[in-house]
Order: C-alpha cells, then sequence, then structure tokens
C-alpha cells in the first residue's frame, strides 16, 4: 500500500466521518437533554433520503434541498412532540421502548409508502464532479463532507455559548427541573434541540446519501447506532466529542474495509463502543461540562 | 385454612382439566395435520416465541436491564441447535461450498440435547458479556447489547467461520419438529421454569433490583451477581428458544437474527404488559396471530368488489403493528393484561365478585 492508497482511504473515512459526525451531535444533543438515546434518529435521517428524492423530483436541486431540511425538521419536532413529551414524567425505559417503536414505525412506514427496494439517490449537480490532486482522485462531496460538518460545528458551538436559546439548552441539560423553576420553557427548548438535531441529519443525509447513492428503509438503522457510538466515544452531551467520534469512527472503518475486513467493518464499532466504556464510560470528554447541552 | 386448601385442590384440578383440554385440541390437530396445517405452523410459532418472549421478559420485566441482545443470543442457540442435528449423510449437501469443519463432520446430537446445549452455549455468552456490560447504566447497556448482537451477526457470517457456520449462505436441512406436542412440551417446561425462578427468593431479589437498585443493595442483596444470573438466564431460554425456532423454520442465515427480530419480541413483551409471563405468552400469540391473519391488509383491498382501496399494500400490516405499538406504548402502558398473572382464583372472583365481597364485609 503506498502513499497515495493510504491518503485516498483516509480522504474517503474523513468525508464518512463527517456524515457521521452530523448525526452523532444529533444524539449527543438529545441525550444531553432528555438522557434518551433517540433510536428514531437514524430513521429520521433515512426519512431525510427520501424526501430528499421526492422534492428533488418536483424542484430545482436548491430548493428541493431547503424542502428536504424544513421536512426533516418538522418530523423531528412532531416525533418528539407525540412520541416523548407525553412519556416526560414516565420511567425512562418506557420512553426508550417509545423511541425503539418510533423507530419501528418510521422503518415499516417507509417500506410500506416507497417499497423495500433500494431507490436512486439524486444527484445534485456539480457535487459527483471527479477532482484529482496528484494522484488522488475524489468526488466534490468528499471534499465538501468535512468543511460542512466544521462550519456547521463552529456556528452549533457559537448557537450553544452565545445565544439565549443556547444558554437556555444548557440549563435544561444542567438540571431539567431547576431550569423550569427559573422560567426556562422546557418543552420549547426540547423541541429547539430536536429540531437543530434534525436540521444535522438533514445535512448529513444530502451528504451521506449522495456518496452512497441509494436510499431504502433500513439504510438509517446502522448509520444510526454507529453514530450513538460516535457520541459515546467522544463524551455524550459533548459537541467537538461527537465530532472527534464521528471522524474516528469513519476513517477506522474505511480503513478496515481498505485492509479487506468488510464483515467486520459494523462490528468494530461496537467494539469500540464496548471498550471505551469499560476504561473510559465518560467518554473522550464526557467530563467537561462546559461542553455540556 | 380449610378454604385455602380448598381452593387449591379446586386450582390443581382446573388447571389438570385445562392441560387435558389442551391438549386434546392439540392431538386432534396433529392427527388431522394435513387439513390444519396453516394453524399448527400459526401455533407453533407462537410457542417459539412466547418462551423468547418471557426469557427477554425476566431481564426486562422482572430486573429491569435493558437489554436488546436477545437476538444475538437466540442466534447461538440456533446455530448450536442447527450444527448438531443435520443429519450427517446431509451435511455435504449443506455444506455445499467450503465443507464442514472435520471435527463436526460426524458429531450428530438428538435435538432436545442439542437445545440443551445451545442454551448453554448462549449463558456462556452472556456469562462472559455480562462481566463488563452488566455494569453499565440502562441506555449504555441497551446500545451494547444490541451491539452485541450485531458483532455476533458479522461474526457468523464472516469467512472466518465459514466451515462451522456456513458463513453467509446459512445452514438448511435442519430436522423439524415431528409433532405439536412436543414443541408445547418444550415451551411448557421453559415457561415453567422462569415462573418457578421469578417466584423464588431470586424472583424477588430481581424484583428488588428493578424497583430500587440503591435500597436493594442495602438490603444485602449481591446486586452485580443477581443481574448477571438473571441475564444468563435469560439468555440460556433466549438460546433454546432460537434453537427452537431454527427447528421451526428449518433454515437459518446470519439475516435471520437482525435487531428487527429483537424489536419484534420486544413488541410482543410490551403489547403483553412488561413483567408479566402470562402478558408474554398472550402477546407473542397474539401478535404472531395476528400477523399472518392480517396478511389480507397486504394485498390488494376491492371495495364491493370495484374500488380498489389504495391503502392496502404490500407492509401495510407492519405499519399497523408499528402504531398499535405506538398506542401501548403511549396509552395503555402496563400492555393488555396490566402486569398481572394468570391465576384461576382471580378468573374466578371476577365471575363471583360481587357474592365474594358482601361475604368478605360480613365476616369482618
Amino acid at each position: 500500500m503506498n502513499l497515495s492508497i493510504i491518503l485516498q482511504h483516509s480522504l474517503t473515512g474523513i468525508s464518512l466521518g463527517g456524515s457521521y459526525a452530523l448525526i452523532a451531535i444529533g444524539y449527543t444533543l438529545v441525550y444531553g437533554i432528555l438522557r434518551l438515546i433517540n433510536f428514531a434518529h437514524g430513521d429520521i435521517f433515512m426519512m431525510a433520503g427520501y424526501f430528499m428524492i421526492f422534492s428533488y423530483s418536483i424542484f430545482p436541486w436548491y430548493i428541493a434541498i431547503l424542502v428536504t431540511i424544513v421536512a426533516t425538521i418538522i418530523l423531528g419536532v412532531v416525533i418528539e412532540k407525540s412520541a416523548y413529551k407525553p412519556l416526560r414524567q414516565s420511567p425512562k425505559m418506557s420512553v426508550m421502548i417509545s423511541a425503539i417503536g418510533v423507530s419501528y414505525l418510521l422503518q415499516n412506514l417507509a417500506t410500506y409508502l416507497f417499497s423495500a427496494l433500494p431507490r436512486e439517490y439524486p444527484e445534485i449537480p456539480g457535487l459527483k464532479k471527479i477532482f484529482h490532486i496528484g494522484n488522488i482522485y475524489a468526488s466534490l462531496v468528499t471534499f465538501l463532507t468535512p468543511v460542512v460538518t466544521i462550519v456547521l460545528v463552529i456556528f452549533l458551538l457559537f448557537l450553544i455559548n452565545k445565544t439565549k436559546i443556547g444558554m437556555s439548552m444548557r440549563a435544561v441539560s444542567k438540571d431539567y427541573e431547576a431550569a423550569s423553576l427559573m422560567g426556562i420553557k422546557l418543552n420549547k427548548t426540547i423541541s429547539f434541540t430536536f429540531a437543530i438535531g434534525s436540521f444535522l441529519a438533514a445535512i448529513g443525509s444530502i451528504l451521506y446519501f449522495t456518496d452512497r447513492m441509494t436510499v431504502f428503509p433500513f439504510s438509517g438503522s446502522m448509520p444510526g447506532l454507529k453514530c450513538f457510538v460516535a457520541a459515546v466515544f467522544g463524551g455524550i452531551g459533548s459537541i467537538p466529542g461527537a465530532v472527534l467520534g464521528g471522524f474516528f469512527l469513519g476513517i477506522g472503518e474505511t480503513i478496515l474495509i481498505a485492509c479487506g475486513q468488510s464483515t467486520f467493518s459494523d462490528a468494530f464499532t461496537f467494539i469500540v463502543l464496548i471498550i471505551m466504556l469499560l476504561f473510559k464510560p465518560t467518554g473522550l470528554f464526557g467530563e467537561k461540562s462546559i461542553d455540556k447541552v | 385454612m380449610q378454604l385455602k386448601n380448598k381452593n387449591k385442590i379446586r386450582n390443581i384440578i382446573l388447571s389438570i382439566i385445562l392441560i387435558l383440554i389442551v391438549n386434546g385440541i392439540l392431538s386432534f390437530l396433529q392427527v388431522n395435520k394435513s387439513d390444519y396445517y396453516y394453524i399448527i405452523s400459526i401455533i407453533q410459532r407462537s410457542l417459539v416465541f412466547a418462551v423468547i418472549a418471557c426469557s427477554m421478559n425476566l431481564v426486562i420485566g422482572f430486573t429491569g436491564l435493558f437489554s436488546l441482545g436477545q437476538a444475538g443470543f437466540m442466534a447461538i442457540g440456533a446455530y448450536v441447535t442447527a450444527i448438531f442435528t443435520i443429519p450427517i449423510e446431509r451435511r455435504p449437501n449443506v455444506y455445499y461450498i467450503n465443507g464442514i469443519n472435520d471435527y463436526l463432520a460426524n458429531i450428530y446430537i438428538p435435538w432436545p440435547i442439542a437445545l440443551i446445549l445451545g442454551g448453554l452455549v448462549a449463558a456462556l455468552f452472556a456469562f462472559l458479556i455480562g462481566m463488563p456490560v452488566l455494569k453499565l447504566k440502562s441506555d449504555y447497556l441497551a446500545i451494547a447489547t444490541l451491539g452485541f448482537a450485531e458483532i455476533l451477526r458479522a461474526v457468523i457470517a464472516s469467512p472466518m467461520m465459514d466451515r462451522i457456520t456456513n458463513g453467509s449462505f446459512g445452514l438448511k436441512n435442519i430436522p423439524g419438529f415431528s409433532n405439536i406436542i412436543e414443541l408445547t412440551i418444550i415451551s411448557a417446561i421453559c415457561i415453567l421454569i422462569m415462573i418457578l425462578l421469578v417466584n423464588s427468593s431470586y424472583g424477588r431479589d430481581f424484583k428488588a433490583i428493578r424497583e430500587d437498585e440503591i435500597a436493594a443493595e442495602a438490603m444485602g442483596i449481591n446486586i452485580f451477581k443477581m443481574k448477571q444470573l438473571s441475564f444468563v438466564i435469560s439468555s440460556f431460554f433466549a438460546g433454546v428458544g432460537g434453537g427452537m425456532f431454527a427447528m421451526f423454520i428449518r433454515s437459518i442465515d446470519s439475516k435471520t437474527f437482525q435487531v428487527s427480530l429483537t424489536y419484534d419480541i420486544l413488541l410482543m413483551v410490551v403489547l403483553g404488559g412488561i413483567g408479566s409471563f402470562t402478558g408474554s405468552i398472550l402477546g407473542s400469540f397474539l401478535v404472531t396471530a395476528s400477523k399472518e391473519l392480517l396478511r389480507f391488509f397486504d394485498e390488494p383491498f376491492l371495495l364491493f368488489g370495484k374500488i380498489e382501496v389504495s391503502l392496502f399494500r404490500p407492509g401495510f400490516r407492519m405499519v399497523i403493528f408499528s402504531i398499535l405499538l405506538m398506542v401501548v406504548v403511549l396509552f395503555f402502558r402496563k400492555g393488555i393484561i396490566g402486569g398481572k398473572e394468570f391465576s384461576w382464583d382471580k378468573i374466578i372472583n371476577f365471575f363471583i365478585k360481587p357474592n365474594h365481597k358482601k361475604k368478605d364485609e360480613e365476616s369482618i
């Protein structure tokens, strides 16, 4: 394996990691506030893929992207309002079962509405254009993904650390009840969190599926679980942690595939999870409460 | 005291009558196998899932451990049972690509022992995986067990296991149950053991951990040991159930044991009521039977023989199931029978309640 092949694979890995990072942030935000693994997040991501397919067939690409983002945000907020909000006071297990139920529902709904066969993902003009630097070939989307991820993360960190809504998100994640006693509108804050998570999932889905080219009803479940692991790896509640975790898993997986061990590329994620939970259950940045959301 | 004894004798008699009735119905079905093939297969599937649902309920409902690894343990049980029970002369047919491992090629084990062996191997895995994983908190535990099931699936399908599990080609020619009564007896024994366990002092420890871990620890219960015990026993029965499942469907591959299988079992447990074996059994029968009987949802439906209702398309059935699960989770949190267990006293009291109440009041 020479240098250019290694660089080629790392580029692919970084690109995959970028989309993982965007989804992982969605998990980390929701977990930070509700202490809940949003099992449906991966399926929201999958639905975003379908939204893009259908809106693209009607609108030009820039409006289609906008429609996809709006539809995904609405989906995320509706799920929160209908499936999680009624269970605020119930035991954690009920909420988790509810989350699994939503995931099950979205998968089955997608199978029913769009059939189980993979559908072709539309190509946004220019995104698949092949560039080459020296001996490394990659499409524009591969270069674009990490850039978009970094920009969005900086924007998100600004939002959380500097704005009022960000402050209330931090307050709710620190102490749920105290925050509501201080006059923070819990429901509004939680809905906003879901909206941000879904927004990032929509962007992540566009970048991810442009590379993968097809969407099917179960295409969200594996990336969803992996991104949760990414969030745990980086320390749940921490945004930089989630990004780092996303990149780590993306690169690790690509290296495994490059070494011809593609059967274990999925297993790799969970081995990372179990090792991480054994030695540092809080994740890389878990203890830093400043980053908590 | 006398009344109590009388009730006890009455309950035993009623149970025997019930068993005889069930036996009669099953024998009737068995004799007329060709006519009732469809019903028999539904009952068999339900019985298999009843064992697995009960095993899941043991960890989730009685010990409060949200473990989602059931499909993985089923896979272990299913593969062990399958590998040892496929008739030796048919093995070259099954492993037609890579051949079978030389050590395994000539070992044949009768299926009841193979089932137990499958359960034991699953339990061993549960013991090993439980050591690190059971120290985790609820949601980490869920994702770690889910991850474990996925790793296992990857291992089963990997080329390294080709000569043992036949890799991604799966195993076929697994001998099935010769009759339905066999299967019923095995499921009944498995479920009975779990019921006895829950009613023993171990069961009370499990429930104490479920209600309040810290309080349970303060009462002197060895939390980790009890969690481990519950997890291992549950996995044992999941393994046995997996073996039964393999014998029921006759051919398995790694895709059979996906995460969605765990979700299906969770649906049965939640629908029937978390923390109730009666509920799990009922849930598995209900879900399995309605999955089959509601197949018409997946076929084109003509209203008055003319207007085609476009709602009825493949997949509609599963949408209904998912909505049902959500309704149960959101509005009927205790499931259909509300966490209660079946008992003759309750049924009889239900019918003659008004009189009973009066008598009780008089006696006071």
